[in-house]
């Protein structure tokens, strides 16, 4: 019995040990699935995002603060250390980010183990899936508003909404003094007459900060910030006074633009047993 | 005494049997399925992919007809696509919605939709299984959501008895909700009007007038309007002046600058039932949408180059006489077994 109790410590310790060495973590086998997730985390400028209650301020000296925050990832690449490509499964490759549930701030995807040094996702839904029959469509990309009433969709001008972002700052001249920005539009159905096209697709190094590397029986943990000033700190300035409301128009490019450089690679978590470690 | 309880339970049978053919509509014979008429092309809907039973049809009739659709349970679909009115809301120049709303547009015939290639008079959805989306969500229409919807059908055993009827089994769900909606409006098909009948030579012929209003029509409207569905599904600038509301029409889907003022090309069929005309309803009868045509175009920008002549004047040139005639060939396009088909009616 004591005996025992001393395997088991030992055992213990070794664990603790490999954990510690990151270095001597074994070779990928390629025929083995690990758990891989991309963390949204939501932050602006140098604050956390907490709803209606903080103050930001802008480039632009506006200040506001954010009631709604909530954005589709799609379409999840990860590239190797070999530069070999993973593509997750289309089915599986749809997320909707909610800035108010926590719960969703992570995309968790299956893919085989490996080190992984590139993460490429699409802000928003691809034009294909857009168009696609009712019954592929369903879950977070329910047309008819399933994704827990978080409205994502416009009948009228069928079409997914790709990021959507309300607030309200003393600058807007409403009695509300809200803004609205919801911006979608995949090019529309007929390619004989485009609409705009703004999705976007964003591809991140993931080398300074760690690569993923990806295990059987373990979870990595690519941890993004995203930066929600980036809507209106980018090229050109956006003033919320100018543009309270943003929907289907010319202007919903230049936000688009913009919001494509809210992302930034923190740092990656590997060998991670439970989400409560992250 | 027991004299009396017979009667009394004759009485109940005899309302009981008076009842059960109230309700049960003769649906067995009337319902065949989906049929391309002999001189229609190939749906756009992928009938095939999406074949229409009959209890996936009676489930969409009865929610066609459900006002629970909107969001204070008072408009059906039926309430501004009334068959008598070939599936319009006749009368009303733009749709007339929930707590007396009023909308921007008329209300489009509910007819031949399993060939539309995109659907409202912007074009704005392009696939019938996400139509009914739209006037629900709309809050001078229906000003609902598809899952409230669905919650109140849940508490309704009916339902869950259509719905285990026309899919195997009762859960209500997103999907369903609009595959069942698609089926009645995919049956929804006219193609029984005078015209139908002359050119599948069923026995009929066109009058002399006919005739002449059918060249007529060939010649002037049917680069538009092309049979036998009588549009072309395009969308095009007819040239009328902006109203107040200044609707910018497919410009708002596409924010195209050449695509302001137009609007989809609507079907010829049924015109008799179907008034006011234009997108807007402005037009009250056809005198009006012919006098428009040959006297009343403007060039706002986009106008379209078939109204544009060489002698640098707009429309179509027609005479009171061909007027007369083309009214004489568009009275063959009325399809009354269609304003009168049981199978659709409420």
């Amino acid at each position: 019995m004591k005996a025992i109790k001393h395997i088991f410590l030992l055992s213990a310790m070794t664990l603790l040990l490999a954990a510690c060495k990151k270095n001597e973590t074994p070779a990928p086998d390629s025929n083995n699935v690990g758990e891989l997730s991309v963390e949204f985390d939501n932050i602006v400028g140098n604050k956390t995002l907490q709803l209606n209650t903080a103050n930001y301020t802008n480039a632009s000296g506006e200040t506001f603060n954010l009631s709604l925050v909530q954005y589709y990832v799609s379409n999840l690449k990860f590239t190797n250390t070999q530069g070999a490509e993973y593509i997750v499964p289309q089915d599986s490759s749809y997320f909707l980010i909610l800035g108010h549930d926590r719960n969703s701030r992570f995309a968790k995807v299956n893919v085989p183990e490996g080190d992984y040094r590139s993460v490429t996702f699409t802000l928003g839904v691809d034009s294909i899936r857009s168009t696609m029959p009712v019954e592929q469509r369903q879950g977070v990309l329910d047309p008819t508003g399933g994704h827990d009433g978080a409205g994502m969709y416009w009948g009228w001008n069928s079409g997914y909404i790709f990021f959507k972002m309300e607030g309200t700052s003393s600058v807007v001249a409403s009695a509300d003094n809200k803004f609205r920005y919801h911006i979608g539009l995949y090019g529309g159905y007929d390619p004989t007459t485009p609409t705009l096209n703004n999705i976007k697709t964003i591809t991140l190094d993931l080398s300074p900060g760690g690569v993923a590397e990806v295990r059987k029986g373990y979870r990595s943990n690519i941890h993004l910030l995203v930066d929600l000033m980036k809507v209106f700190n980018g090229s050109p300035n956006i003033d919320i006074a100018q543009h309270p409301t943003v929907m289907v128009s010319d202007f919903s490019s230049v936000v688009a633009n913009n919001y494509q450089h809210m992302f930034s690679h923190d740092h990656t978590e590997n060998g991670v047993r439970n989400e409560n470690e992250l | 005494m027991n004299k009396m309880i017979v009667f009394i339970g004759l009485l109940l049978v005899v309302i009981a049997c008076n009842k059960a053919s109230e309700i049960i509509p003769e649906l067995p014979e009337l319902f065949e399925g989906f049929k391309q008429p002999a001189n229609f092309p190939a749906p756009a809907y992928n009938v095939a992919k999406n074949p229409i039973s009959k209890e996936q049809f009676e489930l969409g009739k009865k929610l066609f007809y459900d006002a629970r659709l909107s969001r204070n349970n008072t408009i059906s679909c039926g309430s501004c696509h009334i068959q008598a009115a070939g599936f319009t809301h006749h009368g009303h120049d733009v749709s007339h919605g929930i707590d007396d709303q009023l909308g921007t547009r008329n209300s489009m015939p509910i007819m031949n939709v399993a060939w539309n290639k995109a659907f409202f008079w912007d074009g704005g959805v392009a696939d019938l299984d996400l139509l009914a989306i739209v006037p629900i969500e709309n809050p001078v229409e229906m000003d609902e959501k598809v899952p409230n919807i669905l919650k109140k059908l849940q508490g309704d055993e009916q339902y869950h008895a259509l719905f285990e009827k026309a899919y195997g089994t009762s859960a209500i769900t997103s999907i369903r909700f609009l595959k069942a909606l698609s089926s009645f409006m995919v049956m929804a098909t006219s193609s029984n009007a005078k015209y139908d009948k002359v050119m599948r030579k069923e026995g009929a012929d066109f009058t002399q007038e006919e005739e002449q209003g059918y060249a007529l029509f060939r010649s002037k409207c049917a680069n538009c309007h092309p049979e036998p569905l009588f549009t072309d599904g395009t969308f095009r600038n007819n040239g009328l002046v902006p109203s107040a509301v200044n609707d910018l029409g497919r410009y708002d889907i596409t924010l195209n600058p050449l695509e302001k003022y137009k609007f989809k090309v609507p079907s010829l069929r049924n015109l008799k039932y179907t008034a006011p005309f234009m997108h807007d309803g402005r037009f009250l009868n056809l005198e009006g949408v012919l006098n428009h045509y040959s006297s009343e175009v403007v060039d706002n920008g986009t106008i379209d180059p078939s109204l544009e002549n060489d002698d640098g004047k707009l429309g179509i040139q027609l005479t009171a006489k061909e007027k007369k005639l083309l009214l004489a060939f568009l009275e063959t396009l009325n399809d009354e077994s269609f304003v009168q088909n049981k199978l659709l009616a409420e």
